[in-house]
C-alpha cells in the first residue's frame, strides 16, 4: 500500500499537491505535441519524458483528461489472445501495469480476478482450446476448462444459460484482471507533468499543417503551435484527425456501452465474458456489477446511449444469473471506439514525415495502455518502430499482411 | 434514430434493420492498380458528417440507400438503389 495514503489519513489537512498544473497558455513551439490526454497520450508523455529525457512535448486535449475511451472502459486486462503477434504485446502491457502502482505512488487497484472466456458451441470450444495453446506456447497462463470447473469457480452461474445456448467449456486466463481507469491516466499524465511536460485541457486540434509531406505544425482553438512531431493518440476520434494530414485509414467508429448496477453483496471475483451471449461481468470492489457486451449496430460518432442496449444486454446476463432480475441498473454510458477490419491496432510512422498513429483500439485499448506508451515513445524517439509492433504497421492493409486477431474477439476486450 | 424509414414498407424500429456500410464507388478490378484496390476494400470514411448507406430491412429482405449523418445520426431520406443513382456512382 502506498504510504501516502496512510499520511493522508493521519494529516488534518490535505497533504497533497494537485496532480496537475494549469500551464497558462500554449508556447510557440514544441518538440513534440500529443493529441488526446487519454491513457495511451498520457503514457507516451511518460515515457517519452522519462526514458527519452524528450520533455519539451505538449499533450492538447479537447475535452478533460481521461474524457475519452480511458474514462469509459470496463476496465479488462488480459494477454490470452489468439495470435502471437497479440499475446507478446498484451503480455508486455500486463508486465508494465504491474509496476505503475509503485512507479506513480498511486494505488491503481490493480486487482487480479482471473478472466473466463465462455463457449456455447462446438466451434467456440475450437477458438478456446487453440488459444490456449497459443497462450501457454508463449508463457501466458492460459487452459482450456470444463463447465464444472465454471461453476465451481463461481456457484451462482446457470450452466443451462436458460437451456438455449449452455456452456459446454470455457478457456481460462488466471491472470485476467481489472484496474481503476482513471487513475492509470492520471498516474502517467502526473508523471508526465513532473517531468515538464505541458498538458493543455480545453484545447481542441482543429488542423495539421504538412509542408511537403512534413509535419510543421498544429492549429488549435487556443492559438498556432509549430511542431515537427505529431503523435496521434485519439482513439474513436483518430478518423478526422487522420483527414487533416490526408490519410486514409480502415477505421470506422462505432458507439461501445457499458453499465453498472446498484452495489450487490460481493458473490462473484472472476471475470466472466461470454462472446455468444455478447456479455461480460464483473464485479467492482463497491460491489456494483459492471457489465458490457458488442459495439452497437451501426457506425456512429456519437456517445449516446440506448434502451435497446439496456434491454439486450439485462436478457443476456439473465441467461448466465437468473437471480439478477430483480436489481436494478444505475447508469448506461457509451464511448466510441475505433474499429480496424482485423481487430488488431494501427501504431508507428504514417506516410507523413513526423505524423504517428496510435489507434485502432476500439473495444480493447484500456489493457494496452503501459504498451503503447512506451513503444510510441520510442517511436517518436527514434523515428522507428520497435519490434514488438511491427506487424500492427498501417500499411499491412496495403501490403496484405493483416493479423488475425478478428477471430476471438467477439466480445473483445 | 429509433425509427427507419424503408422505402417499401413505411416507418419501422430501427431494430429491424441491418446496417451495410458506406455505399461506395468500386473501381474496374481489372484495371485498377494494386493501391487503389486495396484502398476500395479496406479504407473507409470513418469521420462524422454526411454519408450514403446502404441498409437492409431484415423482414421483407429490401436493400436500400439512407443518407444519415454518422455525427448526429439524422437521417435525411431513404429510397432504392435506382438508375439515377447507379449513374452518379459509377460514372462520378
Ligand atoms: C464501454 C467501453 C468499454 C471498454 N472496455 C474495455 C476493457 O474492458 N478493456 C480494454 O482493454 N479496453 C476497453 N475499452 C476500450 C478502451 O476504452 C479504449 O481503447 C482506450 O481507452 C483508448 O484510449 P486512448 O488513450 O487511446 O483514447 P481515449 O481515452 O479515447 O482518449 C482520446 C482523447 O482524445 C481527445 N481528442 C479527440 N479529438 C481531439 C482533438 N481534435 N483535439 C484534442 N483532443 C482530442 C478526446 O477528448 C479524448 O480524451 C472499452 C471502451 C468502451 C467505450
Amino acid at each position: 500500500m502506498p504510504y501516502r495514503l496512510i499520511k493522508y489519513g493521519l494529516s488534518s489537512k490535505h497533504p497533497d499537491k494537485r496532480m496537475f498544473r494549469e500551464p497558462s497558455g500554449l508556447k510557440e513551439s514544441y518538440e513534440a505535441v500529443i493529441i488526446g490526454a487519454g491513457g495511451h497520450g498520457l503514457a507516451a508523455a511518460y515515457y517519452l519524458a522519462r526514458d527519452y529525457g524528450i520533455t519539451d512535448v505538449a499533450v492538447l486535449e479537447k475535452g478533460y483528461i481521461g474524457a475519452g475511451g480511458t474514462g469509459r472502459n470496463t476496465a479488462i486486462i488480459r494477454s490470452n489472445y489468439l495470435t502471437p503477434e497479440g499475446v507478446r504485446f498484451y503480455d508486455e502491457s500486463i508486465r508494465l501495469f504491474k509496476d505503475l502502482s509503485n512507479d506513480f505512488d498511486l494505488n491503481l487497484f490493480y486487482s487480479e480476478r482471473g478472466h473466463f472466456t465462455l463457449a456455447h458451441s462446438d466451434s467456440s470450444i475450437r477458438t478456446m482450446r487453440w488459444r490456449a495453446e497459443v497462450n501457454k506456447h508463449m508463457g501466458v497462463d492460459s487452459e482450456y476448462v470444463e463447465p464444472e470447473d465454471v461453476k465451481a469457480a463461481c456457484p451462482p452461474i446457470d450452466l443451462t444459460c436458460g437451456g438455449d445456448a449452455p456452456i459446454m467449456g470455457a478457456l481460462y486466463h488466471p491472470p485476467g484482471a481489472i484496474a481503476r481507469h482513471d487513475a492509470v491516466a492520471w498516474g502517467y499524465g502526473a508523471g508526465a507533468d513532473e517531468r515538464g511536460v505541458e498538458i493543455h485541457q480545453g484545447t481542441e486540434v482543429t488542423g495539421i499543417d504538412v509542408k511537403s509531406d512534413r509535419v510543421v505544425g498544429v492549429r488549435t482553438n487556443k492559438g498556432y503551435v509549430k511542431t515537427e512531431k505529431v503523435l496521434s493518440a485519439v482513439a474513436g476520434w483518430t478518423p478526422s484527425i487522420a483527414d487533416m494530414v490526408g490519410l486514409r485509414t480502415p477505421l470506422t467508429v462505432r458507439p461501445l456501452q457499458a453499465c453498472v448496477t446498484e452495489p450487490l453483496k460481493p458473490f462473484l471475483d472472476k471475470i466472466m465474458v461470454s462472446g455468444s451471449l455478447h456479455v461480460y461481468v464483473s464485479q467492482s470492489s463497491r460491489g456494483e456489477l459492471v457489465m458490457g457486451g458488442s459495439t452497437d449496430p451501426y457506425e456512429l460518432n456519437s456517445m449516446r446511449s440506448t434502451l435497446e442496449f439496456a434491454e439486450g444486454l439485462s436478457g443476456h446476463m439473465l441467461d448466465l444469473f437468473p437471480f439478477l432480475s430483480n436489481v436494478k441498473i444505475l447508469r448506461v454510458w457509451a464511448g466510441l471506439c475505433d474499429m480496424t477490419p482485423d481487430f488488431a491496432p494501427i501504431m508507428g510512422r504514417t506516410p507523413v514525415d513526423g505524423f504517428y498513429i496510435d489507434a485502432g483500439w476500439g473495444t480493447w485499448g484500456f489493457k494496452a495502455t503501459p504498451v503503447s506508451g512506451k513503444t510510441m515513445a520510442q517511436t517518436v524517439a527514434t523515428d522507428k518502430e520497435p519490434e514488438l509492433i511491427d506487424a500492427f504497421r498501417l500499411s499491412r492493409f496495403e501490403d496484405l499482411e493483416l493479423t488475425g486477431e478478428k477471430g476471438a474477439a467477439s466480445v473483445g476486450h | 434514430m429509433k425509427i427507419l424509414n424503408c422505402p417499401i414498407n413505411g416507418p419501422r424500429p430501427v431494430q429491424e434493420f441491418v446496417f451495410g456500410g458506406e455505399l461506395r464507388e468500386m473501381p474496374d478490378p481489372d484495371a485498377a492498380t494494386d493501391a487503389e484496390w486495396t484502398d476500395y476494400v479496406y479504407n473507409r470514411n470513418g469521420s462524422p458528417g454526411p454519408r450514403r448507406e446502404w441498409w437492409y430491412h431484415l423482414a421483407s429482405g429490401t436493400w436500400f440507400i439512407a443518407e444519415r449523418d454518422t455525427g448526429t445520426n439524422d437521417v435525411k431520406k431513404t429510397y432504392l438503389y435506382g438508375d439515377e443513382i447507379r449513374d452518379e456512382v459509377e460514372h462520378g
